[in-house]
């Protein structure tokens, strides 16, 4: 699958929250495209994830 | 002496061309928070002749602001948003400017930033910030200038505009958060502010390349 433009290989099956936890992304702090799609947050728990889908993850760090 | 919305007009079309003063007097452009980065936004897109802002903050201006926020020591105490306005009118009186003095929740985003289709997220809190994006994006048919990553004072070179998703652009350096020994400092706030006000002036001006 595709993550900001690089490829990875996804080692199971998982869920937008598993992988944004395993990559170390707050949640919180997140916004997740898939496919092109916004992906709504109560939606990182269901939504699942597989080797041909596409990811954007912009993450924001603090200060304004 | 204060020049006639006349004289003003036509000094803006002489300056920007009156194809781009015209477009920029159509825009309409929400700034949410009003701190380092939203105040900044705020007079540049006043300076720019973007013809209605909506200025939306909760908060009133402190001491510690004055490092980096378009505040002066007159401003203390005084709601951003209307300190904000004032200044504004200085600059600008020819424009249109509405203030929410309120705090922005998933639950108020559609009805606060409705009539808007570019907004700027100006929050300083992270988890804000995501919730704006979200929010907006949710619902759709906005166009956000998001920020992250100004803090300190490494290169300002390092700080861009990229466009991270079709209604999505975010400026910063991507990395850099408020912490000890990185504080937010006037110059890369600054320079994080203009990024943002000039992709606003960009899709204003129909161009969509970060």
């Amino acid at each position: 699958m595709i993550v900001n433009g690089k490829e990875i290989v996804l080692q199971k099956e998982s869920s937008i929250m598993e992988f944004l936890e395993k990559e170390g992304y707050d949640p919180t702090k997140v916004a997740v495209e898939k496919n092109g799609i916004i992906v709504p947050k109560i939606k990182f728990e269901t939504e699942m994830l597989s080797d041909i889908d596409k990811m954007e993850i912009v993450c924001f760090v603090g200060g304004g | 002496m204060i020049p006639n919305r006349e004289e003003y007009e036509s000094m803006m079309a002489a300056r920007h061309t009156p194809a781009v003063h015209n477009k920029l007097k159509e825009g309409k452009v929400a700034v949410a928070g009003l701190g380092g980065l939203g105040s900044n936004i705020s007079v540049m897109l006043a300076q720019a002749g973007v013809g209605k802002l909506l200025l939306v903050d909760f908060d009133v201006v402190e001491l510690s602001n004055l490092n980096r926020q378009h505040y002066d020591l007159t401003h203390l105490g005084m709601l951003k948003t209307d300190a904000l306005k004032k200044q504004i009118e200085k600059i600008n009186p020819f424009i249109e400017t509405e203030t929410g003095t309120l705090k922005v929740t998933e639950e108020n985003v559609m009805t606060v930033f409705n009539d808007y289709p570019i907004v700027c997220e100006a929050f300083d809190n992270p988890q804000y910030k995501a919730m704006l994006v979200n929010a907006l994006l949710a619902q759709g048919g906005q166009t956000i200038v998001a920020a992250s990553g100004m803090a300190g004072f490494d290169s300002a070179n390092n700080i861009k505009t990229r466009q991270r998703f079709k209604n999505l652009y975010v400026c910063g350096d991507f990395k850099t958060p408020v912490q000890e020994g990185s504080g937010l400092m006037a110059p890369r706030v600054a320079v994080c502010a203009a990024h943002q006000a000039n992709m606003v002036l960009r899709l204003l001006l129909n161009i969509e390349k970060a």
